[in-house]
């Protein structure tokens, strides 16, 4: 086994053995559309929500959800905890180098919210009806570039913040306003205007629409997926000059 | 053989100087101890040498290569200060996973046994007590087989015992043939297990030498007292170079001297087939001969 496949599964066990982070990670956003299904209100078709039910909206929004706790609260307090406690530096004494550390939490990362979306997906599909993306590729897409722009922010913050606390702390503060213009408490759907332009250019509103768009059969539209390629662009650059390695 | 070369290291960080002017040399096959108060640049200039900075003046030289090549990282093991472990992972898991770092790694199942963390495998890093995770640490940095060890403050924060163990892994390491560079405040370790120290004060090397040389530049004069098992002639002991005098206290003879006194001694007492009863010697400590060089008391001891 190569060293970064090693390094992956070793991030993987790591991981694992944090029951929180497991719980709101693989199996919060599923519970979540479980909860929302289970109100017969949600479920109805509403012409205001364009002829769409809450639970359809849910699936989206959960699928957006698992991406911000990975990006925005795990991922930083794990990198900067790790330069906290000096096991970047002690990597960069050995063949090994940081860097892979890193790939390698990410990598993890992503594996997990790709279990965690299926999972979203079958539950909503399964219990409530909520069709399966129409869009295959144009989902993939989506959530990449969601993907992208939350981990971008999410090693932004690993570089600046001192402690894996204060990464963390940071990350929650974030995620907050961010999941709020992904619709988490109110549907982007029932926005009103000006709040839902203004959504489209936040990095989790805009990854909820190219979500929301793929899965009812279009591919995200050029407006989200630019957003999107900006916020990828601009922090990872700027995460990139910044990371400190000690 | 020269295996690390250190001329005229300067490295500031801002606006404070961590290293003035650090000039050192080290051997193949000795332990070199690194000795100075807190602050004095100790770990700055490790960390030179290990590739963790860039100075800003001076030259490096590790087995003949500069510090960030990239082979150098097999060749040299480094043991860093307050270097922690994710605290989830076990002793084992911390093995494996840096034996895969290295192409021919150690065994690390001998290198646990030899540092007795066989015990200890399955326990989680958060979960060792200090001497157990520096012993792990030093198992990390004897993985890769290195020629050379780094290790900072490696007892700092451990009960006596504790760090007379990991003296002895210290030893045991430079017979496997590894040079180490120790990087140490504890004066009573330099001089348990130097060959050679180096003490920096404030950025700047002060002194090369091994323990004893050190000692005998601040304390020319020793002082031996014993009562011997038959009567002596005192000038069988005033004729050696190494002795200044012999005072007679009743039936102790106190000799002073300097340099190999002890040993110029004891060899002229043996050949005449007397017995040194009630011996003592009094001589200057590294502690003592610390202060008087810095011109300064450690804070330390």
């Amino acid at each position: 086994m190569s060293v970064f496949a090693r390094l992956i599964r070793s991030e993987l066990r790591l991981f694992l053995r944090e029951p929180a982070l497991v719980f709101f990670t693989l199996a919060f956003p599923s519970v979540l559309v479980v909860i929302l299904g289970s109100f017969p209100a949600f479920r109805e078709r509403d012409d205001g929500l364009g002829g769409l039910r809450v639970v359809d909206l849910y699936a989206a929004i959960s699928v957006v959800l698992t991406l911000a706790m990975l990006a925005l609260q795990v991922a930083p307090m794990v990198l900067a905890g790790y330069r906290e406690r000096g096991v970047l530096r002690r990597l960069a004494t050995t063949p090994a180098r940081p860097v892979a550390l890193l790939g390698a939490q990410l990598v993890m990362s992503l594996l997990t919210a790709v279990t965690s979306i299926a999972l979203v997906l079958l539950v909503a599909r399964a219990g409530f009806d909520v069709p399966l993306p129409r869009q295959i590729p144009g989902f993939v897409l989506a959530v990449l570039l969601t993907a992208g722009a939350a981990f971008a922010i999410g090693l932004f913050v690993a570089a600046l913040a001192p402690s894996g606390k204060a990464a963390n702390t940071i990350g929650t503060l974030l995620f907050f306003p961010s999941m709020f213009f992904a619709g988490l408490w109110t549907p982007r759907e029932a926005f009103p205007e000006v709040l839902r332009r203004l959504s489209d250019l936040t990095p989790l509103g805009a990854g909820e629409r190219a979500v929301h768009e793929a899965m009812t059969g279009s591919w995200p539209a050029w407006g989200s997926v630019t957003v999107l390629v900006a916020y990828a662009l601009v922090f990872g650059a700027a995460a990139a000059r910044l990371f400190r390695w000690e | 053989m020269t295996v690390i070369d250190v001329h005229r290291l300067r490295k500031r960080y801002g606006e404070t100087t961590a290293v003035a002017d650090v000039s050192l040399a080290v051997e193949a096959g000795e332990i070199f101890g690194i000795l100075g108060p807190n602050g004095a640049g100790k770990t700055t200039t490790v960390e030179c040498i290990a590739g963790l900075r860039k100075p800003d003046g001076g030259r490096i030289g590790v087995l003949g290569r500069e510090p960030g090549d990239p082979a150098l990282r097999r060749l040299v093991g480094v043991q860093l200060q307050e270097s922690r472990l994710p605290e989830k992972m076990t002793v084992r898991e911390a093995l494996e996973l840096f034996s895969a770092f290295y192409r021919d790694p150690a065994d690390w199942r001998g290198l646990a046994a030899e540092l007795g963390l066989t015990a200890k495998l399955r326990a989680r890093f958060g979960k060792l007590s200090g001497g157990q995770r520096q012993r792990l640490s030093i198992a990390l940095a004897l993985l890769g087989n290195p020629r050379v060890a780094i290790l900072d403050e490696l007892t700092t924060g451990l009960d006596p015992q504790a760090r007379r163990d990991t003296w002895d892994l210290v030893s045991a390491v430079r017979d496997r043939g590894v040079t180490v560079v120790l990087v140490t405040h504890f004066m009573e370790e330099a001089e348990r297990l130097c060959d050679r120290v180096a003490l920096i004060d404030a950025g700047c090397v002060v002194a090369v030498d091994t323990p004893g040389g050190l000692v005998s530049r601040v304390a020319a004069e020793q002082r031996i007292r014993f009562r011997p098992s038959v009567p002596v002639d005192e000038r069988m002991l005033t004729a050696l170079p190494a002795v200044d005098a012999v005072v007679r206290h009743g039936p102790q003879l106190e000799v002073v001297g300097h340099g190999d006194l002890v040993q110029a001694v004891a060899a002229t007492l043996a050949a005449h087939d007397v017995v040194a009863l009630d011996l003592r010697i009094e001589r200057v400590g590294l502690d003592e001969a610390f202060v008087r060089l810095t011109g300064r008391g450690s804070r330390e001891v």
